[in-house]
């Protein structure tokens, strides 16, 4: 099952130390989720993952370790609070998945709210088939628009920290030359 | 019981697993790259929790078959993946930008292990003044 290959993959991706493998590790695991989307009925999100996650990212990380070298140096301190830490947490969680509904059913509260309203009526009033495009376009449009707002501001953070570093370097360069 | 139990919350129990897993990177590896690995797995793992919530058993993509709500035809939840498709695009926003923030520290520091930048930071006063 897709879902025990990604935790054995999320446990490699913990030992390795080779930051390259690790990068190809982290594609693998982006793709695997995709797979497991799209075993979930999610296809629009498994495209995206595919596309965003596998693609993209990996590449936005090669390209950060072919500018900072890719050796990982050994942990220099005990992994038992953490261990720890992660531990009590994880229990937590399960603690908290105790009360939680069976998984697929479709009697599920999540289901009811408004999951119903844009199946039954999104078609007369929008005129689109696929509901997730529907959905996106158009009832949760400032959703959308606030995402494009996120990724611009991004594009202009890196832009701002990638030049900035370059103009110190030429002004070190040129002080020092 | 809880042969029900562990059949039902399957799915569930993985993804905090692996959420769990994402979360140690995070926090007990000290370079900053695997950090951000880390915290990408942590990630994709709540996007799965996010659609798994959304499956519905025996469903169908949420594609209006003719056009209509069809009462014969059972879909899963569509506004799972919708919120998960907005969280994709603002998880690599945010991925890049802690990358570039990488970038710029290893210019300024000549290392990425976090042990090693604060022993610069409490040390010799010269390593600090590249760091502007």
């Amino acid at each position: 099952m897709l879902l025990t290959l990604l935790a054995a993959t999320g446990f490699a991706l913990l030992r390795i130390r080779n930051l390259f493998a690790v990068v190809m590790l982290a594609g693998v695991y982006s793709l695997l989720s995709a797979g497991l989307f799209t075993v979930m009925d999610a296809v629009d999100v498994a495209f995206t993952e595919a596309a965003v996650g596998a693609g993209i990212s990996t590449v936005l990380f090669l390209g950060a370790l072919a500018l900072c070298g890719h050796h990982e140096s050994k942990p220099g301190h005990t992994p038992l609070l953490p261990l720890f830490v992660v531990c009590l947490t994880g229990a937590a969680l399960v603690y908290g998945t105790m009360d939680m509904p069976g998984f697929g059913e479709a009697s599920n509260p999540v289901h009811h709210h408004v999951a119903d309203h844009y199946l039954e009526e999104s078609y007369g009033e929008i005129g689109i088939p696929n509901v997730v495009t529907s959905v996106l376009a158009s009832y949760r449009g400032y959703d959308t628009m606030g995402e494009t707002t996120v990724v611009f501001a991004a594009a202009v953070g890196v832009l701002i920290l990638l030049v900035g570093g370059a103009r110190a370097r030429r002004a070190r360069g040129g002080g020092e030359g | 019981m809880t042969l029900d139990l562990l059949l039902t919350h399957y799915n569930y129990w993985v993804v905090i697993f692996l959420m769990m897993v994402g979360f140690y990177i995070l926090i007990s590896r000290g370079n900053l790259i695997k950090k951000i690995v880390g915290l990408n797995v942590f990630q994709t793992s709540v996007f799965m929790l996010y659609i798994s919530l959304g499956k519905v058993t025996e469903g169908t993509p949420p594609i209006l078959v003719d056009g209509y709500g069809d009462a014969d035809v059972v879909y899963s939840n569509p506004l799972p993946h919708v919120l998960i498709l907005t969280a994709i695009v603002v998880g690599i926003a945010t991925t890049s930008v802690g990358l570039a923030l990488a970038v710029r520290i290893k210019e300024a520091y000549g290392t990425l292990e976090e042990d090693e930048i604060t022993g610069i930071e409490a040390g010799i006063e010269p390593a600090g003044e590249a760091a502007g």
